[in-house]
């Protein structure tokens, strides 16, 4: 699809409407055996969180592929959380140490893509921990809230940046920035 | 088809090197097969050509156009769409117009910020502070220069490719192929592949082609190759400590860098069906990390300095996110230069009782 | 309308490719979308009507051609509903917006089969404990369920059909604890005809119960009813007694369990032991017997713990053993007449196939040591329950006398503490269950064999059970007197003048909080009625058979109220005080449950499991091996002469590590296909992707100068 076809999707905006106020949205991703369970257990309890935390269930968190958070973040989420079994709890033994150590490279990528690491956390869960979970999602709303939108996907990805005319004449106001470019 | 019966093909460079072209040149004798076959009608790489001429030629008249370079500028992007209109078959050619390849980690950078380090450098002598405008007034009117886009785009997020060609550049023996193949296509003598289909390249990806003895990986550390002590000329240079992109990326060069002990960088890009390059190597390299404690991992990560630059060398503007935060929403991260830490990487977790 | 043939991939020999779902994908998506009121479950949150209405008209474009809203979708007219439309509008997919899936998702999957369709292109999105039980804003609670609806729709799009696994049952069950819970469960399957393999730590089976001597509230003697289910245990042909032997190492999965049991030495040779005991008797070595004894008795080095001990034979302990530690003495060696005494005897590792496992692995008693307060192991006379039971025990160490530590003495007073370890935010929150029953019992025992005043100091009495409150009548009418308070203080210390008298008693202080008064009553003899607590190696044993516990350390269910025996891993059960503290009959009454489980299965010979699995595409698989150290249950294999690498689906557990590992994208998922992700993080995000553009920018202008504030120049 190119930019053109999502540039279109894009509704209009209504003329003057009122700013409401920005409400961050959280995708959360659990594992069949925990967390999931957890989400569940959150319920029945009644344990009330945000309603801006949307879950998607897998496996496991050694289920997590790196791809599902870039996506998460390129499709409008605001902040992505991992949650999963205790360390040394996995469902699958073992699986959720992979889940940590692609956490961790990810995060180093996200930080140089200039996404602060609160939008991307991880949180572990047994399935009894209901409430828990359940604070969890609320500290994670309220950390990526003061951060406001990340933005992608709420702006069309092309917008042709006029080079500002009439610099050379009137003078850079700021003095030239030296700083290295690039990564 | 032109009246000589040979089919008219085009080539253009957009955000590009120009290496691309050099790559289609370097066929050498072979170039005579293309002649054979094809009229160029456009080739700014080789030959004079104006925009008016192909805006004159009706649409669809080219057969054939290899498009390479990523769109950075509304000239690229115009002419993407002019071309687009005008051929039968559009080919993106080469890493920068599928993926962006390196003009796209511009992405990482604001136009200000580029703008800045190539007209306030400390090579440049430029006390008015000149920077090339848009729009200039000048007696006789006004001028135009194509402005330079927020960032760097690949030519399918601006047109519809129907073909794609990897590679920084494609190997030559690989656009024989694709030429030829295209060519018999055209003269009825082979059916088209399927429409999107990747040309000049393997379905796996580089380990495929590459002889190295391969065994179970455990990587406890990563290091750059004058950080190494010498290498097994036989042996993996991923188990050996070597970032090698090769896993990831798409069979069709032969190997070659890693086979002459280089590691692979990735230049042809993702395997079918892979959402995004980088997140693809990441996570086959962070699960083979050989360590379960934060630290530990840490530690052993620390050994690649640049993630971006090692997992987006080519992709990035192809890939999910296209860029960096700044440049890509034109918002301003609040914390990106805090380095993160463990805490504002993990919920507290007060409470859960372990 | 065809749902297509089922993958053959998943039941195929390993390493074949996934044939690609070309049907399905070429067959235009045909959806419906049901949404459950489930009464006012949901529909009292979320608007219901709207959402049906918003996938009616939104997810129109992805192939939603029918929306509807029910008040109860698993009811048997909201599954007619959903077969009906499969029927009538030619429906290829099913989204129902209800429940969570682990509570019926087997429902509706059982709808679409009936109509025709593959059960798997159904998909239930949980709207109830995701949505309307954890918020109360209306409007935002409709739209997040919008987007899960949404989510759903897109998710299941991507689906194919699939075939459940079937694996084989092994008939042969493992019972891991020999407890009366254990007992119980392997009586029950052996009793079917099954095989059984009893793995117990200790020497003998029994369990806690055989060191009690009554049980409320019928107060039958725990050995008489205990002991010949212990024989018959022993000697039943079906059971396999694997005491003084811990499991040490589990793998394969439900049906197929691969068992390591270690037999720790007995230092003699139990096809020759005879049980006659000479051996104990001529053993020059006396210890005190921390385990049956609770540290009130003794025993030998050689030892029984028990003379009704299952099985028979006595087992040396090498740490308080003369011949260990110098080299001499051997008299058990010398005076066994079969000459069964084995002194160089090794340690033996036994390997078992099992289909089942009960896991009934206990409690430990709460150590009152920790209630510093409470002055447990400072103060001679205040005992633990278990220190209690082992003394009113008439084969116990005093004969079933009830005495003081000098062993002579009989108290006149007698002070119960309740809840020692048990709901206290210190120790343990929860509350033991058997405790209060536990100490009314005592209070009865002591006014059985001596003449003690007896006080019961208490938080609430729990006396729930059958004739447990007519227990707790009989105790107070035997003249118990009930303090209702916790106690501060147990002390030797006499603060009062009018206390001078009691020198050498000790002081139970204690807020009666009936009566408005602190108190300070002067007792011979203190019992703690401690609580139960998870053994100190239950998250070991947890992980070592794939199951998760709770932070203290019990067992967590399948489903605490519909599944409380089955455990999150296929094939593993628990029974007993291993799932939390319980009382004797339900503690049997889970075993047999465990056991009816198991049963089903034996006889069913095979179960389905979900086809949730990784297949390589062996065209794509460049052979890198990244994936090959990735998996925990050796399912990954590669096979050298086509450098390829190939997944065993009948080993796979479904994870998915090696499909998020995969660089060349060459291992796909079925149930958690990447696509079906991807596109469900695109539907759940549908209506939070690109927005408003104007709204977008009018909240990116603060931010911006907010940050610039936060980083400091």
């Amino acid at each position: 699809m190119t930019d053109d076809v999502v540039a279109q999707a894009i509704p209009a905006a209504p003329a003057e409407a009122a700013i409401p106020p920005f409400e961050p949205v959280v995708l959360a991703f659990t594992c069949n055996w925990c967390s999931y369970r957890a989400a569940d257990l959150a319920g029945t309890a009644r344990t009330k969180y945000p309603p801006n935390v949307r879950l998607v269930r897998l496996m496991c968190s050694g289920r997590l592929d790196p791809t599902f958070v870039l996506k998460a973040f390129a499709s409008g989420a605001d902040g992505v959380l991992m949650t999963g079994c205790w360390p040394a709890d996995c469902h699958y033994r073992v699986q959720n140490v992979k889940a940590l150590r692609r956490f961790e490279l990810l995060h180093r990528v996200l930080e140089q893509l200039g996404i602060e690491p609160e939008r991307f956390q991880r949180f572990y869960a047994s399935a009894a921990e209901g409430s828990q979970l359940a604070a969890a999602f609320t500290r994670m709303i309220e950390d990526v809230r003061p951060l406001g939108p990340l933005g992608w996907g709420r702006v069309p990805a092309v917008a042709p940046e006029d080079l500002p005319t009439g610099e050379a004449e009137g003078g850079a106001a700021e003095p030239a920035a030296l700083e290295a470019v690039g990564a | 088809m032109s009246a000589n019966g040979k089919h008219r093909f085009a080539m253009y460079w957009a955000a590009a090197c120009g290496g691309c072209d050099i790559s289609v040149i370097n066929l050498h004798e072979a170039i005579l097969d293309l002649a054979d076959h094809f009229d160029i009608v456009f080739w700014p790489a080789i030959m004079d050509a104006k925009y008016a001429d192909v805006e004159a030629m009706p649409d669809g008249w080219i057969d054939l156009t290899l498009f390479s370079g990523g769109i950075r500028n509304t000239e690229n992007a115009e002419v993407a769409r002019l071309l687009r209109r005008k051929s039968a078959t559009l080919v993106a050619f080469g890493s920068c117009a599928n993926e962006g390849c390196i003009p796209g980690l511009a992405n990482l950078t604001t136009t200000t910020d580029l703008l800045d380090t190539v007209y306030e450098g400390p090579t440049m002598d430029n006390p008015d502070h000149v920077r090339p405008a848009s729009s200039t007034m000048v007696p006789e009117g006004e001028l135009h220069l194509p402005a330079m886009n927020r960032l760097l785009q690949t030519l399918d997020q601006v047109v519809e490719v129907d073909y794609r060609v990897p590679g920084c550049p494609p190997e030559t023996e690989r656009i024989a192929e694709v030429l030829g193949l295209l060519g018999a296509a055209l003269d009825g003598k082979a059916t088209l592949p399927v429409h999107g289909s990747v040309l000049g390249a393997g379905q796996s990806t580089v380990c495929d082609e590459c002889r190295r003895d391969r065994g179970i990986k455990r990587i406890a550390q990563f290091g750059r190759l004058h950080e190494l002590p010498p290498l097994d000329p036989s042996l993996c240079l991923l188990e050996q400590s070597v970032p090698c992109n090769g896993p990831a990326t798409r069979s069709g060069c032969g190997a070659k860098c890693p086979l002459a002990g280089a590691s692979c960088i990735g230049c042809y890009g993702p395997a079918d069906g892979v959402v995004d390059f980088g997140a693809r190597l990441l996570s086959a390299f962070a699960s083979v990390v050989d360590a379960s404690e934060p630290d530990e991992i840490d530690r052993i990560l620390d050994g690649l300095p640049d993630p971006v630059g090692q997992f987006y060398r080519f992709s990035l503007a192809g890939s999910l996110l296209r860029g960096s935060r700044e440049v890509r929403t034109g918002a301003t991260s609040a914390t990106a230069s805090a380095p993160a830490t463990a805490t504002a990487r993990t919920l507290a977790t007060a409470g859960a009782g372990r | 309308m065809s749902t297509g043939d089922p993958i053959p991939g998943i039941a195929a020999e390993p390493g074949r490719p996934l044939d690609p779902p070309v049907d399905e994908a070429a067959e235009a998506p045909r959806i419906g979308v049901y949404v459950c009121h489930c009464g006012t479950n949901i529909a009292g949150t979320v608007d219901v009507a709207a959402v049906r209405d918003w996938a009616a008209e939104r997810l129109a474009p992805h192939g939603v051609v029918v929306s509807r809203d029910y008040p109860f979708m698993c009811s048997s007219l909201g599954q007619e509903l959903i077969e009906q439309d499969i029927r009538e509008l030619g429906l290829n997919r099913v989204v129902v917006a209800a429940c969570s899936p682990h509570m019926h998702e087997k429902t509706f999957r059982g709808a679409c089969q009936r109509a025709g369709l593959n059960p798997y292109l159904s998909e239930l999105v949980s709207i109830r404990e995701q949505v309307s039980w954890v918020h109360t804003d209306k409007v935002a609670a409709t739209a997040k369920a919008e987007a899960m609806v949404a989510g759903g729709v897109l998710r299941v799009r991507e689906q194919v059909p699939l075939e459940p696994l079937r694996v084989p049952i092994n008939e042969a069950t493992l019972v891991v604890g020999g407890g009366i819970a254990g007992i119980s469960a392997a009586l029950e399957i052996a009793d079917a005809g099954f095989p059984v393999h009893l793995v117990e730590r200790q020497p003998s089976i029994g369990g806690h119960m055989a060191q009690f001597d009554k049980t409320f509230p019928t107060l039958d003697c725990a050995a008489c009813i205990l002991t010949p289910k212990m024989v018959t245990a022993g000697s039943h042909p079906n059971i396999t007694l694997h005491t003084w032997s811990e499991v040490t190492d589990v793998s394969g999965y439900v049906g197929n369990f691969t068992v390591k049991v270690l037999h720790r030495p007995r230092y003699l040779d139990t096809d020759l032991c005879t049980g006659c005991g000479i051996c104990q008797e001529k053993c020059p070595v006396k210890v005190v017997d921390a385990a049956y004894e609770a540290g009130v008795g003794y025993r030998k080095a050689i030892y029984r713990p028990f003379p009704q001990a299952v099985p028979k034979f006595p087992v040396l302990d090498p740490d308080n053993c003369i011949y260990f530690e110098r080299g001499t003495c051997k008299a058990c060696e010398k005076l066994c007449p079969p000459a069964a005494i084995r002194l160089d005897q090794q340690p033996e590792e036994v390997t078992l196939q099992v289909g089942n496992i009960v896991l009934a692995t206990g409690f430990e008693t709460f150590d009152a040591r920790r209630v510093e307060p409470y002055g447990y192991g400072r103060l001679a006379n205040v005992f633990t329950s278990l220190e209690f039971e082992r003394m009113s025990n008439a084969s116990g160490p005093t004969g079933g006398r009830i005495v003081l530590r000098d062993g002579v003495t009989e108290p006149q007073t007698v002070a119960i503490v309740h809840c020692v370890g048990s709901r206290d935010r210190n120790f343990n929150n929860y509350c033991s269950a058997i405790c209060c029953m536990q100490s009314m019992k005592f209070a009865h025992l002591v006014r059985e064999h001596t003449d003690a005043t007896v006080y019961e100091c208490y938080i609430d009495i729990r006396a729930p059970g059958k004739a447990f409150d007519e227990f707790y009548q009989r105790v107070q009418d035997e003249g118990t007197i009930f303090i209702r308070g916790r106690v501060a203080e147990v002390t030797d210390v006499l603060r009062l003048p009018e206390e001078a008298a009691e020198d050498g008693r000790l002081i139970v202080q204690v807020e009666d909080t009936l009566a408005g008064r602190q108190r300070r009553i002067a007792v011979d003899m203190v019992v703690l009625s401690v609580g139960l607590e998870p053994q100190g190696d239950a998250h070991e044993v947890a992980r070592r058979f794939g199951i998760t516990c709770s932070s203290e350390g019990w067992v967590i269910e399948r489903h605490p109220k519909l599944d409380p025996f089955a455990t999150m891993t296929e094939g593993v059960f628990a029974a007993g005080c291993a799932l939390g503290p319980r009382d004797i009959p339900s503690s049997v009454a889970s075993g047999a449950a465990a056991a009816a489980r198991i049963l089903g299965r034996i006889q069913q010979r095979e179960m389905a499991l979900e086809p949730i699995r990784a297949i390589v595409d062996a065209e794509r698989c460049s052979g890198c091996r990244i994936c090959n150290d990735l998996c925990p249950f050796s399912a990954i294999t590669f096979d050298d002469a086509r450098a390829v690498t190939e997944v065993n689906p009948a080993l796979c557990q479904g994870c998915g590590v090696c499909i998020a590992a995969c660089p060349a994208g060459a291992i796909q998922g079925t149930g958690f296909s990447d696509a079906q992700i991807l596109r469900q993080i695109e539907g759940i995000l549908m209506t939070t992707g690109p927005a408003d553009p104007a709204v977008a920018a009018a909240h990116a202008a603060p931010v911006g100068s907010a940050a610039a504030e936060a980083v400091p120049a």
